[in-house]
């Protein structure tokens, strides 16, 4: 059945290769629910950039007659908080940190983990040893035991939350440019390079790089709703963003002791979280599958 | 086989010492000092001194940690600051809690797991094998601190069914605290079930389509027969993912444990956090990474003795 597919695929596909990228959108544009994935996200994030646009009301402004109220009522749409904070608007502005606080270990951990692990793979002996051991034990925590143990001992605190997730993130990903890197090394392409007179910066940041990057940023993507997820477990926990800031993790924190009173306004948060991380994991795998990568 | 036994120990040792360098760091990365927390700020400054001096806080810090060390080695963690007992006597209770519900989580993920997995990978492309997909992927992506008190709003709130919260009875064994393991063990279970389920379905579907299974089929060989040797071929490669599972329910455990007030090693380092009581946080972090590197170290084993190719593909290249 599978073959079959794939035979009438082949079969009706134009002669003109439309390169990888034009593959790849070309896979994506008939995956429906990758596309449905990504417009959500895309949704949630323009929600969150427009924020002060769009939010019906202040997210700080309290007010003690309105405490609590129900989703559903007039001018609250998603109901108030504890304080009598539109849940609304907060869960919009919520976005703004709890996205920033997702991505951005993310982003800074595909940084130096890449460079570490392509100087590891790219430059071996014991500069690989070196790196690639000390990676091993930082590999040797759970993440979330890691996380949570960094932003505790340093005191909490958004930045201190950022350093331990970024931490957390560096060795898988060193990991998996190393071994990228190590393949790429012994290339064809790359010896010729090299016999050419290449120097090794040229060779790394013209041939190795190029090759590298494209297996580094998938398995990087995969990692965002994993931080976003930790990030924001770690604001439950009142480790990272603290009050009165708008986060999704915090806002369930707080209305978690509500839940006898207002079972449903604590559930929205959490919810928020979920959608947005079972939406990433969602993309990931429509593209690893767009882009023909094995898992 | 012996070889690599040793070799895989010997690999073990340095990450056991870097793990214990990592823990002894913490309470140095700490704002202030590690004895700040015993120390009100209204002391004589000549007092302060004399306390740090009688913690060793004075000396050198490669001393201290070999010092540090030496007393781990012999299961002496220190005390802990906010109860003033042996940490080892606080942490080896808590973590025998959140072994409790590791296991029951983990078989649970497992059974979970592999039946979703299974059926995925031989109804592949079918509407069920979507359905799998669609559950395994939510169970991987959602925060367990979020189902956890959805739970609780749905069993203890509105139906009134199980505790919220605790452990019930301490004394009253498996038979009495039932319920109160009940929510806890399915909110942990839930991201391994997701991953396992995944992994079984790639690992099965990919076992079906070897040629061997084909061959098996032609045979005619009755369909129970084919799954016992999927089931062996696919196993070495989906006990590592289990394990590793596992090892990290160990690790994951503190959301969990604190919504549901379970009184487990995430709990503890939870409250060990705010007490700011750092010997209490070092030691919980380093049992709880000494089992995770334990548990790991298991899996590897296990999985070479399980698996003849992997021993002989070592044994080729090393």
């Amino acid at each position: 059945m599978i073959h079959d597919q794939k035979t009438l695929a082949a079969a009706g596909a134009p002669t003109v290769s439309r390169g990888l990228l034009g593959d790849m959108g070309r896979r994506l544009a008939r995956d429906p629910i990758t596309l449905v994935a990504g417009a959500v996200l895309v949704a949630i994030a323009v929600a969150a950039l427009l924020a002060p646009w769009i939010a019906p009301a202040d997210p700080n402004q309290t007010s003690i007659v309105n405490r609590l109220r129900p989703p559903g009522t007039p001018g609250h749409p998603l109901g108030t908080d504890e304080l009598g904070r539109d849940l609304l608007s907060r869960v919009i502005w919520g976005g703004r940190l709890t996205l920033f606080m997702g991505f951005t270990p993310v982003v800074v951990a595909t940084l130096v983990g890449g460079f570490l692990g392509i100087l590891a793979g790219y430059a071996g002996g014991w500069v690989n040893s070196a790196i690639m051991r000390t990676m091993d034990v930082f590999y040797a925590f759970p993440s979330v035991l890691l996380a949570v143990a960094i932003s505790g001992a340093l005191g909490g605190g958004l930045m201190n939350g950022l350093l331990a997730l970024t931490l957390v993130f560096i060795p898988p990903i060193a990991r998996v440019a190393e071994s990228v890197a190590l393949q790429v090394r012994t290339q064809p392409y790359v010896e010729a390079a090299a016999a050419t007179g290449a120097s090794a910066t040229r060779i790394v940041t013209g041939h190795v790089l190029k090759n590298v990057a494209g297996p580094i940023l998938v398995y990087a993507s995969s990692l965002i709703s994993i931080s976003i997820v930790i990030a924001s477990g770690l604001s439950f926990l009142g480790l990272g963003v603290s009050p009165p800031d708008a986060e999704w993790g915090l806002m369930l924190s707080s209305l978690r002791q509500s839940v006898y009173v207002a079972p449903l306004n604590a559930v929205i948060p959490g919810a928020m979280i979920f959608l947005t991380s079972l939406c990433f994991n969602t993309m990931t795998d429509g593209l690893r599958h767009a882009l023909n990568v094995k898992e | 086989m012996l070889r690599f036994v040793l070799q895989r120990l010997a690999y073990a040792v340095p990450i056991v010492i870097g793990v214990s360098l990592i823990c002894f760091l913490l309470v140095h990365l700490a704002p202030g000092d590690p004895a700040g927390a015993l120390i009100p700020d209204d002391t004589p400054p000549e007092i302060a001194a004399q306390i740090r001096a009688a913690y060793g806080f004075d000396r050198p810090l490669p001393i201290q940690y070999l010092t540090w060390l030496g007393n781990v080695a012999t299961g002496d963690l220190g005390l802990a600051l906010s109860t003033r007992r042996p940490v080892i006597e606080e942490v080896l209770p808590a973590v025998a809690n959140t072994l409790r519900l590791a296991f029951g989580a983990i078989v649970l993920a497992c059974v979970a797991g592999v039946l979703l997995g299974t059926l995925a990978a031989y109804r592949a492309g079918r509407l069920s094998d979507r359905a799998i997909s669609a559950v395994g992927i939510s169970g991987m992506s959602v925060p367990q601190y979020w189902l956890g008190i959805v739970l609780v709003i749905v069993f203890s709130v509105e139906l009134g069914l199980l505790p919220a919260t605790g452990m019930g009875d301490p004394d009253a064994g498996i038979a009495g605290q039932w319920p109160h393991m009940l929510l806890p063990t399915i909110t942990l279970a839930t991201v391994p079930a997701g991953v396992i389920a995944r992994s079984v379905r790639s690992a099965v579907s990919e076992v079906l389509q070897q040629e061997y299974v084909q061959a098996l089929e032609a045979k005619g060989l009755p369909p129970s027969w084919i799954v016992a040797h999927v089931a062996k071929n696919a196993a070495p490669a989906l006990l590592a993912i289990m394990g590793l599972q596992f090892a990290n329910l160990l690790g994951g455990s503190i959301l969990v444990e604190t919504i549901f007030a379970w009184p487990g090693s995430g709990y503890l380092l939870n409250s060990a956090i705010f007490l700011r009581d750092l010997p209490l946080m070092q030691g919980t972090v380093l049992v709880l990474a000494l089992f995770f590197v334990l548990t790991n170290l298991a899996v590897d084993l296990l999985q070479m003795a399980l698996d003849p190719r992997m021993n002989s593909a070592r044994r080729g290249s090393g």
